[in-house]
């Protein structure tokens, strides 16, 4: 029997860190993550983990010796947010490259500046490109759920690929909810013993990790990742499955909700979907129009074709990020969906809003408007502005 | 794979995962020594064998056997020149280019 729980977003991840009891954990507190380590180091602390802790000046170390551990043949992790994110930048890079399966517990926050604490997406998207799988949660049992399966994916030898488990900050990492939690020796047997095919400390192979490539080698080394990204997504699929039968939630690589005959759709990650949902619940149940939402759980590897199928025959989709990139034309969810859209031929409208910068609300009646716009442009076929805002006050 | 095996002609899917190499002192196949520009010429009759050129070669470019220094590893040899500046005896001049 599931354990029944109240925790918070970062209690949950902590709760999921002792049960897998991972070798080595780097990490230096930064707001909203800082709970994570501060758990681990309590369990440690109180004898129930036996996990490495190491206290680090940075996140540039914390990262770098996170990779190091992971080198050395240790199932390694970390946990950060925003500027933390940003001072490992160099580190991520080299962890995907380097294909070590590193698992990063990220808080999602605002990136400075303006210096703000709270949630948007401006960090991890911001790292969409450096070679990381990005799996996001709406919810704390989500978190727990996508962490459990996070090693396993990582450590698959067909991916070899580093993991970022994404949580919006402060609503769903210090937001308590009820939890359904896995007994320990079935996250044991879930998650596996690690025994890494190559390993810095095995004195029966030296091997070197990393070595310099010149232009004659970069490219096809990236190619390689470019396989093992595309390999993740049987992995992901594969592991959500073995989940499922194991606790039976059901994960892919988004959820669809109210979304059969879906004819308005709107697209989005992560936390703001929980009161998306009450929204598609409120207008069906007043109006009856037909309103849907799709949620993306994994957001790399992209998957461009199952979204377009998903998207393609609604009259409007509005696709809504949650941090700007400053093309000036539209957010990064906006500009993958929009392409996946096109390469499908699809006929339906789309439109791209702006939501929720440094933590800024939407809500119920927030998403009531986007549908009705969604409804206005599928009438008129007119979108004067392909890029909106959502609570932005404006003169 | 071995990293003899890999080249510059090497498709993608033949480089290792993450470039990792599975076997060690790799960079004696390497030929650093096609960097150099100017070359150590070691000159055997001057030479006293006082050995005080080998330590400070920064790449192990000078093999010693039975205590006595052998000509130079042009393989490796990037010529940086400090051998020739620490002889007593003039036995190691430079000379430009390869």
């Amino acid at each position: 029997m599931a354990i029944r729980e109240r925790l918070s977003g970062n209690e949950a991840v902590a709760y999921a860190i002792k049960q897998i009891n991972p070798d080595v954990m780097p990490a230096f507190p930064i707001t909203p993550s800082t709970e994570i380590p501060q758990y681990v180091a309590n369990y440690i602390a109180n004898g129930e983990l036996d996990t490495e802790f190491i206290h680090v000046e940075s996140e540039h170390s914390a990262m770098s010796a996170t990779l190091g551990a992971s080198a050395a043949g240790a199932r390694a992790l970390t946990a950060t947010s925003s500027c933390g994110m940003a001072l490992m930048w160099e580190e991520l890079y080299v962890a995907a490259s380097d294909r070590l399966p590193i698992v990063l517990a990220l808080v999602n926050r605002a990136l400075t500046g303006p210096i703000n604490i709270n949630a948007d997406h401006s960090d991890s998207m911001g790292a969409r490109d450096s070679g990381w799988i990005q799996i996001y949660a709406e919810s704390n049992q989500e978190v727990y759920d996508n962490f459990l399966q996070a090693f396993p994916i990582a450590e698959d030898p067909r991916v070899h690929l580093p993991v970022m488990i994404c949580q919006d900050g402060f609503i769903t990492s210090h937001g308590v909810e009820n939890i359904l939690l896995v007994e320990d020796d079935k996250v044991k047997d879930f998650v596996g013993e690690y025994h890494p095919e190559h390993f810095l400390l095995n004195s029966k192979e030296p091997i070197a990790v990393g070595p310099y490539a010149v232009s004659n080698y970069y490219m096809e080394t990236k190619r390689g990742q470019r396989e093992a990204m595309k390999n993740a997504r049987e992995v992901i699929l594969e592991l959500a499955a073995r989940f499922e039968e194991m606790t039976g939630r059901h994960y892919g690589f988004f959820e669809e909700y109210a979304m059969e005959d879906a004819e308005y759709v709107i697209v989005l990650i992560g936390s703001a979907a929980g009161t998306c949902k009450a929204a598609v619940d409120r207008i069906r149940r007043t109006t009856g129009k037909k309103v849907g939402l799709c949620k993306i759980r994994v957001f790399r590897p992209f998957p461009e074709e199952e979204l377009a199928q998903a998207l393609k025959d609604r009259r409007a989709v509005a696709i809504l990020d949650r941090s700007e990139m400053f093309s000036a034309t539209g957010g990064p969810l906006g500009a993958e969906v929009r392409a996946a859209l096109y390469s499908a031929k699809a006929q339906a409208e789309v439109v791209n809003y702006l939501y929720g910068l440094g933590g800024r609300d939407i809500t119920v009646e927030d998403f009531e408007r986007v549908y009705g716009r969604l409804e206005e442009i599928a009438e008129t076929h007119q979108i004067p502005d392909m890029y909106e805002y959502i609570g932005l006050r404006s003169k | 794979m071995k990293s003899t095996e890999i080249n510059e002609k090497s498709p993608w899917q033949d480089i290792t995962e993450g470039n990792k190499i599975f076997e060690p002192a790799t960079s004696r196949h390497f030929c650093t020594g096609e960097w150099r520009t100017s070359t150590p010429v070691f000159d055997e009759e001057k030479c006293k064998q006082c050995l005080l050129c080998f330590p400070v070669c920064p790449d192990s470019s000078i093999p010693v056997r039975d205590g006595k220094r052998e000509d130079f590893d042009y393989d490796h040899c990037k010529g940086c020149g400090i051998c020739a500046k620490v002889c007593p005896f003039g036995a190691i001049t430079m000379k430009e280019g390869k």
